[in-house]
């Protein structure tokens, strides 16, 4: 049984609502001036009751978390955003502190969750690879004895004298992975990084990263892509509400997570997005209310067949005026495929305050039998709300489709379409 | 499974909700030395690549502050200068005076500045105000260079000025102005974490403080009821033995200095200790 590198013990992480202050000091005493005479305090969100109620009160982003990682095991993270995952590589990567608990580690530990910190826009990729790499607390001279390996893994070596600002987005991802790549760590912590970059280079660090494990070092490896995750980790822990919920074979923690968004929270077809936990801080001046299918009856709904269409409501409350409007949404399998995207492009509208509805048709014909989810954005001028696996369906296809066991099968693709064939005839040569 | 938990005490590191007040880790910011260098070369190539002047702002910026402070303090308010020419006597004010002003403000905002940074990986985060601290001592070469320029001149042109052996301490009082640039910036940029408004602060204290200094005049034309102000304020010893080891000319004991050492000390150990308390939990404020 190979050893223990990371013993983590019954550790939380909470924040108070309400009580991180306004920002200045100046917005402090007026809020605790108004508080004494009384009044309603002078910074709370219009519209953001719940936040007002529970004002002081303390959200754990993790509860009592015990996890024991062995050497050389990869290891995924999965759950909803707002789980926790985050919050958990965090604090093994010393961003921020545990509130109660201890993390114990055996070797050096390097994170990445992001690629590219700290990189500078006007210095070279050469400075910049030595820069990222004490940043990622390589020395000096490790930096240089790996230069020329950092330089062909990002094949960047054309243009290495060159300020990374003029860089494609391409190429200062390939640089930045590169260097993350060769930090050579006992322990690695990845955040979803690689979901940037092209095929063929996510290919080649997905490839870099199983060789990590090989050398027998360990992987902690957060992703809502199942399909990286199945591919990439032998062992899985499930996340749900800042706790742990099952630890185990990562098919069998996947198939429970992928279950777990559809049936268990029950919100199949509808869903109320008030308090719905969003991926990151939005503006939410335009913000989701609520999310509903129905079908071409008006009933809302979660499972469709073919000759359906799949109407989706949105209902979003607008918190201040815009003059702007923009929605889009995509479709993509639990597995996190993305199958297709549709948007409504920006248009300039008077819109007021109030409750608004917009609806999108689209026929699920060209869908695969099974589940998928929908994630929604909406734009002003700028990026207002944006939910992720706001509402999930299922398609089931016709009884009597004669294909439907063909297409019930796993491996036949993302999607499907309609087609015809010719009649089979003898070739004349 | 619980033997084999026991067996193994000997872990590297051990995260934990707080650390000590006095648990520095010193140690490791020295382990990441390397990197305090290369912040302080990043800062100096990024900022001569984005400018196309490059280092003769340096030069411009005190000439023009020199000759303004001539105008209006020499010529037209007639302070005295101690006998100095008015040109010298403010370029040296306010070359010593730029370098402390300029550790202050640049470190004060920290962690706000480099909040994005911070979020995404750890490395000792005082290595960040030190790197600053560090590449000010280059631009206040350059208008150290300056001065002793204008100085050989006034010099050649016959003026009563008289450098002596005193302008070797000129090492010690660039630590003494580090020292306590940083340690009061690091302090705000721990306060700044929960109150931004701070910030604003910092600009205006800063003028008020070189009032409070013997910038713009010599500490022997300041009336002895306010005298009080100016001895209490550790960058005074600093800026008259600056004049005194240049020029030959101060009212103020050289001994004066080890009152500025003491702050320093002082003002750096706070810093450190608020700033390392501050530096484990400030991602969920900031």
């Amino acid at each position: 049984m190979k050893d223990i590198v990371v013993q983590i013990e019954n550790l939380s992480k909470s924040y108070r609502l309400g009580a991180i202050g306004t920002g200045t000091f100046y917005g402090d005493v007026k809020r605790w001036w108004a508080k004494r005479l009384g009044q309603p305090d002078p910074y709370a969100k219009v519209g953001v009751m719940d936040h007002q109620n529970r004002s002081g009160e303390t959200i754990w982003a993790l509860r009592n978390i015990d996890l024991s990682i062995r050497r050389g095991e990869v290891m995924g993270i999965i759950g909803r955003n707002g789980a926790g995952k985050s919050t958990l590589l965090k604090i093994l990567s010393k961003v921020t502190a545990p509130t109660t608990g201890n993390v114990k580690i055996k070797g050096h530990i390097a994170s990445l969750l992001e690629v590219g910190t700290g990189f500078h826009p006007e210095l070279t990729g050469r400075e910049n690879i030595y820069l990222n790499g004490a940043i990622m607390g390589m020395r000096r001279s490790e930096v240089s004895r790996k230069f020329d390996e950092i330089v062909s893994f990002s094949e960047v070596e054309k243009f290495i004298d060159t300020p990374v600002k003029r860089y494609s987005s391409g190429m200062y991802v390939r640089l930045a992975f590169a260097v993350a790549a060769h930090l050579e760590p006992d322990i690695l912590v990845v955040d979803e990084v690689l979901a940037v970059g092209d095929i063929s280079f996510q290919k080649k660090c997905l490839g870099k990263m199983s060789d990590i494990s090989k050398e027998g070092r360990t992987v902690l490896y957060v992703s809502h892509q199942m399909a990286t995750i199945l591919s990439l980790t032998q062992s899985c822990i499930l996340m749900q509400q800042g706790q742990i919920v099952k630890m185990g074979d990562t098919s069998e923690v996947v198939s429970e997570y992928m279950n777990g968004v559809s049936e268990k929270k029950g919100y199949f077809g509808k869903r109320d997005l008030s308090s719905y936990p969003r991926s990151r801080n939005l503006p939410r001046n335009i913000d989701f209310v609520e999310i509903r299918l129905e079908d071409d009856a008006g009933d809302t709904k979660g499972v469709f067949v073919e000759k359906e269409n799949i109407k989706v409501v949105v209902k979003m409350l607008v918190r201040k005026p815009s003059r702007y409007f923009s929605i889009g949404m995509d479709v993509s399998t639990f597995e996190g495929v993305r199958v297709f995207s549709i948007i409504k492009p920006k248009v300039e509208v008077e819109l007021r305050e109030g409750v608004y509805e917009v609806s999108a048709q689209f026929a699920p014909s060209y869908l695969r039998p099974g589940k998928y989810s929908i994630n929604i954005s909406v734009q002003s001028s700028i990026l207002q709300d944006e939910v992720n696996d706001a509402v999930v369906f299922e398609v089931k296809h016709a009884a009597e489709s004669v294909d439907d066991q063909f297409w019930m099968s796993d491996n036949r693709g993302v999607t499907r379409f309609d087609y015809e064939w010719n009649e089979l005839r003898l070739s004349d040569q | 499974m619980e033997t084999e938990v026991t067996n193994q005490e000997n872990w590297t590191l051990v995260i934990r909700p707080q650390r000590a007040w006095w648990d520095l880790r010193l140690g490791e910011l020295w382990r990441y030395r390397d990197l305090v260098w290369l912040f302080v070369w990043r800062d100096f190539v990024a900022y001569y690549k984005q400018t196309i002047l490059g280092p003769l702002w340096y030069l411009i910026q005190p000439i023009l502050t020199t000759l303004v402070f001539t105008v209006i303090f020499g010529n037209i308010a007639k302070l005295s200068t101690d006998g100095l020419p008015p040109f010298l006597f403010y370029l040296a004010g306010n070359t010593v005076w730029t370098y402390f002003s300029t550790c202050l403000t640049s470190t004060s905002n920290t962690f706000v500045s480099n909040s994005s940074m911070f979020g995404k990986v750890y490395f000792p985060r005082l290595s960040v105000p030190i790197s600053i601290v560090i590449s000010n001592i280059i631009s206040f070469g350059i208008r150290f260079g300056l001065f002793i320029l204008f100085l050989t001149y006034f010099i050649a042109q016959g003026s009563e000025v008289r450098p002596n052996a005193w302008a070797f301490l000129l090492p010690v009082l660039l630590l003494i102005m580090a020292g306590i640039g940083l340690g009061l910036g690091i302090i705000i940029s721990s306060l700044t974490t929960k109150y931004r408004d701070l910030q604003q602060l910092v600009g205006f204290g800063v003028q008020l403080l070189m009032y409070g200094a013997p910038v713009i005049y010599p500490l022997s034309s300041v009336e002895s009821k306010w005298r009080w102000i100016f001895l209490a304020n550790p960058m005074t010893p600093v800026i008259e033995l600056f004049r005194y080891g240049f020029m030959g000319v101060s009212s103020l004991s050289p001994m004066y200095i080890f009152y500025s050492i003491a702050w320093m000390f002082v003002v750096l150990l706070i810093g450190v200790l608020v700033f390392n308390h501050v530096e484990s939990t400030f991602m969920d404020t900031v």
